[in-house]
């Protein structure tokens, strides 16, 4: 499975980034080979509706899930109806796209059953 | 000819200084008040209009018809403001993301959008005691954006004109004043637009003066002649007056800081016809305005 992990830097031993639409970049990985390439998030300086910009982006690349560590209701909707799984991870010690990914091998991530909190838009 | 009252920090009196304005022009001609701030007007606690008129106002956002759509994307790429989605064969509109711009609707080669009004708000009209022609934009609670609001507000007519603001009031020499929102942002820009005079409000503090050199910068940006009004003229220090020296910025009227100003303006009447010893200050500052801008 084609998977978009948010991340902050440019490798799979990049930190994790728990922003979705704010992320630096996403590793977009084979959970399957381990094949990885990192893509720059466009939507990281976006005025608005950056969650709106990264799902379309995310989809555009062919990711069949996403983890990242929050998801606000218009990220949530567009990445829904583009058939692109939504998993959590949990978002405390540091760790690297390498260890989510052995994380959702493991099966250890769960799926985000709607919004994780509101929207951030305020004008 | 238009006069915005501006001031960029908020509670300095840019109402108290707009509605002495009106009533002091009034008693020459023929005056239009448009209470610009849309997110909590509150000229009309002063002026007492009898609103008798209102209008619902809002934004146009897109609607797409999926019959027509082909799903190319071009309407998610142009939108600024990421109020559009397509993903697959599927189009998201998020409506409280929408600006109300009508690019998609421009841009979709299929011609599958059209675009339905959601109502972000209303314009209230009436007219004062004084006979001041009046009106005021009220943003709906829940919403986020004045400007579009602004705009209608700014082609509001007097149901007793006869001809579009645009050309008759120039040609009867009739007054608009303009009390703008606080701030800097782009309601505030949308209300300068189109001005002939900006009359910023400030008072002689560090915040004042530092919000004051924000919406001079805009005035100068946008071509409008400024001056300044000192409002509580007495606290704080000198800094506003050297930097308007400096600036070429000329100092219309000084209103002291004084609590029986406060007091009547309390009792919600305008400051001139509470404090009569300030009606040649607001005479002279209206004569000097016009003359400045119409030599």
């Amino acid at each position: 499975m084609k998977l978009a992990i948010s991340i902050a830097g440019q490798t799979l031993d990049s930190p994790f980034d728990a922003r979705f639409g704010r992320a630096e970049s996403f590793c977009l990985v084979d959970s399957d080979t381990g094949a990885w390439t990192v893509h720059a998030n466009p939507a990281l300086s976006a005025s608005g509706g950056a969650g709106v910009q990264a799902a379309q982006f995310v989809a555009s690349l062919g990711a069949q899930a996403v983890v990242s560590g929050a998801y606000g209701p218009k990220a949530y909707d567009t990445l829904s109806a583009a058939n692109i799984q939504r998993f959590l991870a949990p978002g405390n010690a540091a760790r690297s796209a390498a260890d989510i990914l052995a994380a959702f091998r493991a099966g250890q991530l769960a799926q985000a059953d709607g919004a994780t909190h509101g929207g951030h838009h305020g004008g | 000819m238009r006069i915005v009252i501006a001031s960029g920090k908020g509670g300095t009196g840019k109402t108290t200084v707009a509605t002495s304005l009106a009533q002091v022009a009034a008693e020459r001609g023929a005056v239009r008040f448009l209470d610009c701030d849309v997110e909590a007007p509150n000229a009309a606690l002063f002026l007492h209009p009898d609103l008798e008129t209102h209008r619902e106002v809002g934004i146009r956002v897109p609607r797409v018809d999926a019959q027509a759509c082909t799903f190319c994307g071009r309407c998610a790429e142009i939108c600024q403001f990421n109020a559009i989605a397509v993903v697959g064969k599927k189009v998201l509109v998020f409506d409280d993301l929408c600006h109300g711009c009508g690019s998609c609707n421009w841009n979709c080669p299929e011609q599958a959008i059209s675009e339905h009004l959601v109502v972000t708000g209303v314009i209230d009209s009436g007219t004062t005691p004084e006979g001041i022609a009046f009106a005021q934009g009220v943003m709906n609670v829940g919403q986020t954006m004045g400007v579009p609001i602004l705009r209608e507000l700014k082609k509001w007519t007097p149901a007793t004109g006869d001809a579009p603001p645009s050309t008759s009031l120039r040609a009867s020499g009739a007054l608009e004043i303009r009390d703008a929102p606080p701030g800097a942002s782009c309601p505030v820009v949308e209300t300068m637009r189109g001005a002939d005079f900006a009359l910023l409000v400030t008072e002689p503090t560090p915040f004042g003066l530092h919000d004051l050199k924000q919406v001079a910068a805009i005035a100068h940006d946008l071509g409008i002649p400024a001056g300044v009004v000192i409002n509580r003229d007495g606290i704080g220090d000198d800094a506003v007056g050297t930097w308007c020296a400096d600036s070429g910025l000329p100092i219309l009227l000084r209103i002291p800081m004084e609590r029986r100003i406060a007091e009547a303006i309390a009792s919600g009447r305008t400051l001139v016809d509470t404090v009569p010893d300030q009606r040649p200050g607001f005479h002279d500052l209206l004569e000097r305005i016009v003359a400045g801008v119409n030599p």
